[in-house]
């Protein structure tokens, strides 16, 4: 493996797995300062993620949104724009596809499940657009308005739900009148995991084919990556920005759409879970490589997935998922620094080496000068 | 109840509600303010909001004083802004992603630690009664103020004063407007701006403790919803000026008692959709200050958030 290699698996893979392991390291010391055992934490925390075949289907159940709404970061990042707003579009997607049926009866079987769920993904698309429009055409910074318009999208939200969808037979908790039977998502033959993974991961490798493998993908990297060459070689930056981050959000409402058809049925509070908020945290892992989203977004699961374990087990509080997500974060953030040291490391180390073999070379040459010098002397002598 | 009467009333609760509301807009903003102006910006002041506010109401409990509470609501604010600082030092660091990531940790550990102190009741911060004069009921509750408002008020004439006029306020504006100028006149920005966030941090806990301590006056999940980054968009209307901050945290709390005022006069459709207001109101006053064409106007050169 040539250095260069060494220093790009070094700073993509090690990196990030280091950083990680640093997290849970931490959220064992955190938890023994409560008086809980590190070990038996560390241990639950495999169990509930990847112990059984039940804990893996839970962990792949919860995976699928994550992929999708850490697309939602992915995209519009690859395209220069940091959009955190990837919760309002998971919101506004599941809206519209529990609303779709309120305008018009939606064809029973696959065809009605397809457009409830393109209905979704078009609402969360809309709403992420706005963000680059606002922009692109306005210079209104994106993380700042996509945060802001996902707390709008949630005010939305409940006043439909509360309000003007309400099914009137939903007492307790709010909801919208649920899918028909035959439009929800069912799980793949055989296991316990809805439709949505596919989706998710078939949406992650169409973006990772798109970004890196066509000519309008590249087109956007460059917009992203240097917005005035992009604009010094003719690209149109505001349509390639604002495409990506409809693409963004039809990820993330295509989350929330898939979330109401194959999980709760109808949009209700229990869609507002912090899903997006945990797609940041995927994306920026998978430093927002949308086929580096796919394992990332396993991950992540599978620690939800053993929140719940740790909350039965060892009486831990809900909330212990978010400080293990938060140290994560930090700890990704911080390893950034140490980004590229490597490859240094590696290229001081050849000129070293190089310089080592020069040394060594015209000590060589020096010992023959002075050997030759001493045989003609002694050639002469004789 | 004469239509009158009732906006009336409507008007009266507003405008309480401004005071009530906007307090921890204030110290928020201010925090921000102060972090800004040495040149970094601070999106982590909604996890430093949700910790103080949890920490304040911790402090309260468990000494049986206010004041106890709100002290250690500043000090667990400064520590969780001074590792927004030292990471942002590192090289390559970003710091909006470094707040993103203070978001979602400080929520974390408040969630975590505060758990068991969901039921329990606090001393809260005691109200000063200005409304005496009045025989009203709805008068003398909303002129009823918490006794951190003056603080903050207090607070912004000195920052405003500070920056303006003293060496330390020169150092911090010289960081956030020209690390260069700062580093030859031998400031270590990394120093300067750690210190300005640490005590951005310790000002916008003030504002968590108003919120658990006085209004709402309980600790719960849903304590803060996005008044920290509210406060981000704040500053940038405020064009970084501590007074003007006092005005637009006024603003928005008048915006955001509009739902609860309405409500409490029988007015509840469309509550979900006035509670929002005070984020549509700073989406549109982002919209219609900013410019791709300029910078903002009054905005520290080095700010990321306004190149």
């Amino acid at each position: 493996m040539s250095d260069s290699r060494v220093a790009a698996v070094f700073d993509s893979v090690v990196l990030p797995v280091l950083a990680l392991g640093g997290a849970v390291l931490l959220f064992g010391g955190f938890v023994w300062l409560g008086g809980t055992s590190p070990t038996e934490t560390w241990v639950l925390l495999f169990k509930g993620a990847f112990g059984d075949s039940f804990s893996w289907q839970n962990t792949l159940q919860r995976a699928a949104p994550l992929m999708l709404t850490a697309l939602c970061v992915a995209i519009p990042q690859r395209a220069g724009l940091m959009v955190i707003g990837g919760e309002g579009a998971l919101v506004l997607g599941g809206l519209a596809c529990a609303g779709l049926p309120y305008l018009f009866a939606p064809p029973p079987g696959l065809p009605g499940t397809v457009m409830v769920l393109l209905a979704g993904a078009l609402g969360g698309a809309a709403w992420i657009a706005l963000v680059g429009v606002l922009r692109q055409y306005r210079g209104v910074n994106e993380t700042i308005s996509s945060l802001l318009m996902g707390y709008l999208a949630i005010g939305l939200f409940k006043h439909f739900v509360e309000g003007p969808m309400r099914d009137p037979s939903s007492l307790n908790k709010p909801s919208t009148l649920p899918l028909e039977d035959s439009i929800r998502l069912g799980s793949l033959p055989g296991y316990d995991v809805h439709w949505g993974l596919v989706w998710g991961v078939v949406a992650c490798v169409a973006a990772g084919l798109w970004l890196f493998g066509s000519t309008h993908g590249f087109a956007t990297r460059v917009v992203g990556g240097n917005a005035r060459a992009a604009r010094l070689v003719g690209l149109p930056s505001h349509r390639l920005i604002i495409v990506a981050c409809a693409l963004g959000g039809g990820c993330a409402g295509l989350a929330g759409g898939i979330e109401v058809a194959a999980v709760h049925t109808t949009a209700n509070a229990s869609l507002i879970a912090g899903l997006g908020y945990t797609g940041i945290l995927v994306s920026f892992v998978a430093r927002h490589n949308p086929f580096a989203v796919i394992p990332v977004a396993i991950l992540f699961g599978g620690f939800g997935s053993a929140g719940s374990l740790l909350q039965r087990r060892l009486d831990l509080p809900d909330a212990s998922v978010l400080v293990l997500q938060g140290f994560a974060f930090v700890l990704i953030l911080a390893s950034e620094a140490l980004r590229g040291r490597m490859g240094e490391w590696l290229t001081r180390q050849r000129m070293v080496r190089a310089e080592r073999a020069a040394a060594h070379e015209t000590s060589r040459v020096r010992l023959t000068r002075e050997q030759a010098a001493l045989d003609a002397a002694r050639k002469e002598a004789a | 109840m004469s239509d009158v009467s009732i906006w009336a009333d409507v008007a009266v609760a507003v405008l309480g509600g401004a005071v009530r509301v906007g307090t921890p807009f204030l110290f928020v903003s201010l925090g921000e303010c102060l972090t800004e102006k040495s040149g970094r910006i601070n999106l982590g002041l909604e996890g430093v909001l949700v910790l103080s506010a949890m920490a304040g109401f911790a402090g309260s409990y468990l000494t049986g004083s206010a004041w106890a509470g709100v002290l250690l609501a500043g000090v667990a604010g400064a520590l969780l802004a001074a590792l927004h600082g030292v990471l942002c030092s590192l090289p390559r660091v970003n710091d909006i992603a470094t707040g993103i990531a203070l978001m979602l940790l400080g929520a974390g550990l408040a969630f975590y630690l505060g758990k068991p102190l969901i039921q329990p009741q606090a001393a809260q911060i005691p109200s000063i009664e200005l409304g005496m004069w009045s025989s009203s009921q709805q008068v003398q509750a909303a002129l009823r103020i918490n006794a951190l408002f003056p603080l903050g008020v207090g607070l912004a004439v000195l920052m405003s004063w500070a920056l303006a006029d003293t060496r330390w306020g020169l150092i911090v504006r010289m960081a956030g407007d020209s690390s260069d100028a700062a580093r030859a006149l031998g400031y270590s920005v990394n120093t300067v701006r750690v210190l300005a966030t640490m005590a951005g941090g310790f000002i916008a806990g003030l504002g968590g403790a108003s919120l658990s301590l006085y209004y709402p006056g309980s600790w719960n999940e849903g304590l803060s919803s996005g008044q920290g980054l509210i406060a981000v968009a704040l500053v940038i209307f405020a064009r970084w000026r501590p007074l003007a901050c006092l005005g637009a945290a006024l603003l928005f709390g008048g915006a955001g008692a509009l739902g609860p005022a309405l409500q409490s006069v029988g007015i509840g459709w469309g509550y979900h959709l006035f509670n929002a207001v005070p984020y549509a109101l700073t989406l549109l006053i982002l919209v219609w200050t900013c410019s791709p064409k300029r910078s903002l106007q009054g905005a520290p050169m080095e700010l990321g958030v306004s190149r």
